[in-house]
């Protein structure tokens, strides 16, 4: 090749295909936002006023009720900890089993495999106002509903974590203890579980981290928790008192994350 | 035959007796936890009983009504989709502002403190706050999951900051570019991949939670799904929620597609 012919080429980052890929993204990007704006309905008249009804808000809900703390908030808010912990104790309980029947190298068998994958998908794909809604139709208003909804909705995400975990175990150490005749439920505790277990311990703890965030939502459909609170003082537009759950949720979502994540340090 | 060596009473796994404890922990704070929040085994029985009826009222699914399900899907379908290209317009330079390697700390400190505020409230209850200020309907839908979309991906994208290799921007710099031109040339293109996989992740999110601000009014098909709970209309229920659950399902698929066109190398970020 000429030096000629060697200084024509143009030079691209990206294959034509991958070009064309991204183009495609692009413009079905576009195309989503612009028709969404067309169709999406929206009153200008509430647009107007919105400044002044967030002033209006904000003035309500100043000053915070502080005062209705020990009588109203407190008991709620240990509720709603209470729902979050037995929740991921419950998912945890269900995600294991379920998890190591999607791990291909405990479970060889591949329909189990699947059935066990599908129902971590489908337990994901319902959110946990929606598990509250069902729960609550088949136990009635309360913190049981609460519980089974955080715990049914976690299953889906410890249990594929736990499952992707034991898949990368090293096998070493199980053939190490197969070798020796462990039975095997020897060879899960003592040669999967001391592998798997400082991302299990992460899993569960950034699960609860989500839990106490979901389970403060739940009172709003009934569910038990700080969001009947809520509810009631919504209800009622005592505005301060709203604005004092808020406090009170805020402070706890902001400690159980400072908590977990100088836990999760210590741990990893 | 084999003689037994001195160390015969040796245990290969001394027991742990931390962990024990842990265990029996565990199962006084279950039982405690239990009995403060009531929960009985006579209620369960009566819980199952009710559950075998109510999923007989679920079946078979009532798809009559479609009207109301496909305008409440596309409203919830619009609401996620303006609230990721709001959410993520603003988060770019939110998460630019909060990356502690390339602004000083007066800089970061309050916009780590926005995305801190912005992360901690669930949509649902943000969503509440916008109904009393932007009035019923989408637009306060749109804001609540543009206030989550900030609070997570400006908080992904700062960190992605974070990681990035200076040497490129010290190049860009070198040459003695403003400080748009290094943003664009040094750090966008490392970014930018890792980005897109956030972005997508996100929309992902927000179309499941905009079909669930409807619950406080906040538009989609989430007030719909509420009110037909409330009437015990189950089997229009049953139908809404298995639209909703193939919905995300095909969103799930469309954002792993997405994520492959723009994936460089490394893996996809997982949930």
């Amino acid at each position: 090749m000429t030096t000629a012919a060697l200084e024509a080429r143009i030079w691209r980052r990206f294959t034509p295909a991958q070009r064309l890929a991204r183009f495609a993204v692009y413009l079905a990007m576009a195309t989503a936002i612009v028709v969404s704006m067309q169709t999406v309905e929206v009153i200008p008249e509430f647009l107007y006023d919105a400044p002044e009804q967030m002033a209006d808000l904000l003035k309500r809900m100043w000053p915070v009720a502080f005062a209705y703390y020990p009588k109203g908030v407190h008991e709620a808010l240990v509720e709603t900890l209470h729902i979050a912990t037995l929740g991921t104790i419950m998912a945890v309980a269900i995600a294991f089993p379920v998890g190591l029947m999607a791990a291909h190298n405990i479970t060889p068998s591949r329909t189990l495999n699947y059935i066990a994958k599908l129902l971590l998908v489908s337990s994901r794909s319902v959110n946990s106002l929606v598990w509250a809604l069902l729960f609550i139709a088949v136990f009635g208003p309360g913190a049981l509903a609460g519980t089974l909804a955080i715990g049914f909705r976690s299953v889906g995400f410890v249990g594929k974590l736990v499952g992707e975990a034991v898949e990368e175990a090293n096998e070493g150490t199980i053939e190490a203890l197969q070798a020796v005749g462990a039975p095997w439920l020897s060879v899960l505790a003592k040669g999967y579980w001391p592998q798997i277990q400082p991302a299990f311990w992460s899993v569960v703890l950034f699960r609860w981290d989500i839990n106490v965030r979901e389970s403060a939502v739940l009172g709003l459909v009934g569910a038990g928790g700080i969001g009947m609170a809520l509810d009631t003082a919504m209800n009622l537009f005592q505005w301060d008192r709203v604005a004092m759950v808020l406090f009170a949720i805020f402070a706890v979502v902001i400690i159980a994350e400072i908590g977990v994540t100088a836990i999760r340090k210590r741990i990893i | 035959m084999v003689t037994v060596s001195a160390s015969a009473d040796r245990i290969a796994f001394q027991p742990n007796w931390w962990a024990r404890a842990g265990w029996i922990a565990l199962v006084v704070y279950i039982f405690y936890a239990c009995s403060l929040l009531d929960f009985t085994w006579a209620r369960f029985v009566v819980g199952l009983d009710n559950g075998a009826r109510f999923i007989g009222r679920m079946l078979p699914p009532n798809f009559s009504r479609w009207e109301i399900l496909a305008k409440g899907l596309a409203e919830s379908l619009e609401i996620a989709v303006l609230a990721s290209a709001l959410g993520i317009l603003v988060s770019l330079p939110i998460g630019l502002l909060a990356s502690r390697n390339l602004m000083p700390a007066w800089a970061t400190w309050p916009a780590r403190l926005l995305i801190a505020l912005c992360r901690s409230f669930h949509p649902v209850i943000v969503a509440i706050v916008f109904v009393k200020a932007l009035g019923f309907g989408a637009l306060s839908g749109i804001a609540a999951l543009t206030v989550a979309s900030i609070g997570f991906i400006g908080k992904l994208f700062a960190e992605a900051i974070e990681e990035i290799s200076l040497k490129q921007v010290e190049a860009v710099r070198a040459t003695g570019a403003p400080f748009m031109n290094v943003v664009t040339y040094g750090v966008l293109p490392q970014v930018f991949g890792r980005f897109m996989g956030f972005a997508t992740y996100q929309l992902d999110s927000n179309l499941r939670n905009s079909t669930m601000v409807g619950i406080v009014g906040a538009g989609g098909i989430g007030g719909a799904l509420f009110a037909a709970f409330q009437r015990f209309d189950y089997d229009f229920v049953c139908a809404m929620l298995l639209s909703i659950i193939f919905l995300i399902f095909l969103g799930e698929v469309i954002a792993t597609q997405v994520r492959a066109v723009f994936l460089e190398r490394g893996k996809i970020d997982e949930e």
